[in-house]
């Protein structure tokens, strides 16, 4: 079959969401961030949510996503995106509201926001994009990092008893009154990235229930700050963060939580 | 057997990731001996086997493929 009858508008299954912007992304080849992007863009188009949706930027490589989400953006200070969600949910309560943070943007420095946005009940969604490393500034230590783990401020690997142990703040989140659905998804497979989409689009349709703060975290991989190809990087990420932070539901609406976090601690 | 499905690669915007050939149960994918303008390596189809499935397209991470399938 002559391949110009296959690629004609009416077989279109599959292309960017309008959601996205044309703008090439700059991020390194391989990373999770633009799949992540795409997902949570992905979901407020199939929710036809575009033009009443507000997002929150952070600093960390996700520092520029305004340029690349298609819908109401605001940058916000390292770590604060969770306070200046709080406040545009609450003066435009009818708009859906999210975050947009790495793992040292969300549980260090940004630690307090965090939780107390959390624990408030705020009506927002936080996509957290944990990589287990400061990827923009040059691959430090995070709060994230695994047990011996490398990164360039670590580069005999994390150890525990003087660098202290790694933070599972979703599970942490999961533990408070005010959080109504918490998750940890990844992206970095067909299947992955269709669920870690099913729960951003779950979450964002919660805050329609006025139920609380909702977190949705994607375990993702940092190739450059890693020092690996993007492909061995996917391997690494399933063969050690997964272990440690293990994939599924952690709290969900009408159970509560179902995993106790301890797995793989 | 005709091929159900194919896609469209937008070369430039491609960076030699190569995260999609894993994705692709019919091996469609591999990387050009030449580079674009950016100095990667892009994707190239190598057979007709295309079904369609969007894998590729799902996984890129910069949105290069668009795909197409009979129905
Ligand atoms: C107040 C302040 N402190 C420190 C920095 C430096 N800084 C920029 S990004 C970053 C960490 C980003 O890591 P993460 O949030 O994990 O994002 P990633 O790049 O890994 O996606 C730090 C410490 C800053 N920009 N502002
Ligand atoms: S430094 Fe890491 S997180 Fe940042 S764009 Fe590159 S691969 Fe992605
Ligand atoms: S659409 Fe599916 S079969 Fe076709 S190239 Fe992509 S992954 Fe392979
Ligand atoms: S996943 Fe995308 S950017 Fe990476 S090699 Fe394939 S088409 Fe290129
Ligand atoms: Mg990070």
């Amino acid at each position: 079959m002559a391949e110009q009858s296959i690629i004609s508008p009416e077989n279109l299954v599959y292309k960017k969401t309008d959601v996205m912007t044309d703008r090439e992304l700059h991020y390194c080849p391989g990373c999770g961030h633009g799949t992540a992007h795409r997902m949570l863009a992905e979901a407020i188009d199939e929710l036809g949510i575009q033009s009443e949706t507000i997002g929150v930027a952070p600093v960390g490589c996700s520092v520029l996503a305004y340029y690349y989400l298609n819908v109401d953006m605001q940058e916000a200070a390292h770590g604060r995106a969770p306070a200046v969600a709080t406040g545009i949910k609450r003066v435009f309560p009818e708009k859906y509201v999210f975050t947009y943070q790495g793992d040292g943007d969300l549980a260090a420095i940004g630690t307090a926001e965090t939780i107390h946005a959390c624990n408030r009940g705020e009506n927002i969604l936080i996509v957290f994009i944990n990589n287990g490393i400061y990827g923009m500034t040059g691959g430090q230590m995070a709060p994230t990092t695994l047990p011996g783990m490398k990164s360039s401020t670590c580069p005999m690997g994390r150890d525990v008893l003087t660098m202290g142990n790694p933070l599972k703040i979703t599970e942490l989140v999961a533990q408070l009154p005010g959080t109504y659905y918490v998750t940890r998804q990844s992206v970095h497979t067909p299947g992955n990235a269709r669920k870690a989409k099913r729960a951003m689009k779950k979450a964002l349709e919660y805050q329609k229930e006025n139920k609380g703060a909702c977190l949705v975290e994607v375990v993702s991989n940092c190739p450059s700050g890693w020092k690996m190809n993007p492909v061995d990087s996917n391997k690494w990420m399933e063969e050690n963060m997964f272990p440690f932070y293990q994939l599924g539901d952690i709290k969900v609406p009408g159970k509560g939580l179902v995993s106790d976090g301890k797995n793989g601690s | 057997m005709a091929a159900k499905g194919d896609i469209i690669i937008d070369i430039e915007r491609c960076k030699g990731c190569q995260v999609c050939l894993d994705a692709c149960p019919k091996d469609v994918l591999e990387m050009s001996r030449k580079v674009n303008a950016k100095g990667y390596q892009y994707t190239v189809k190598v057979n007709s086997d295309c079904t369609g499935c969007a894998n590729c397209a799902i996984v890129c991470p910069d949105a290069v493929i668009s795909v197409y399938r009979v129905k």
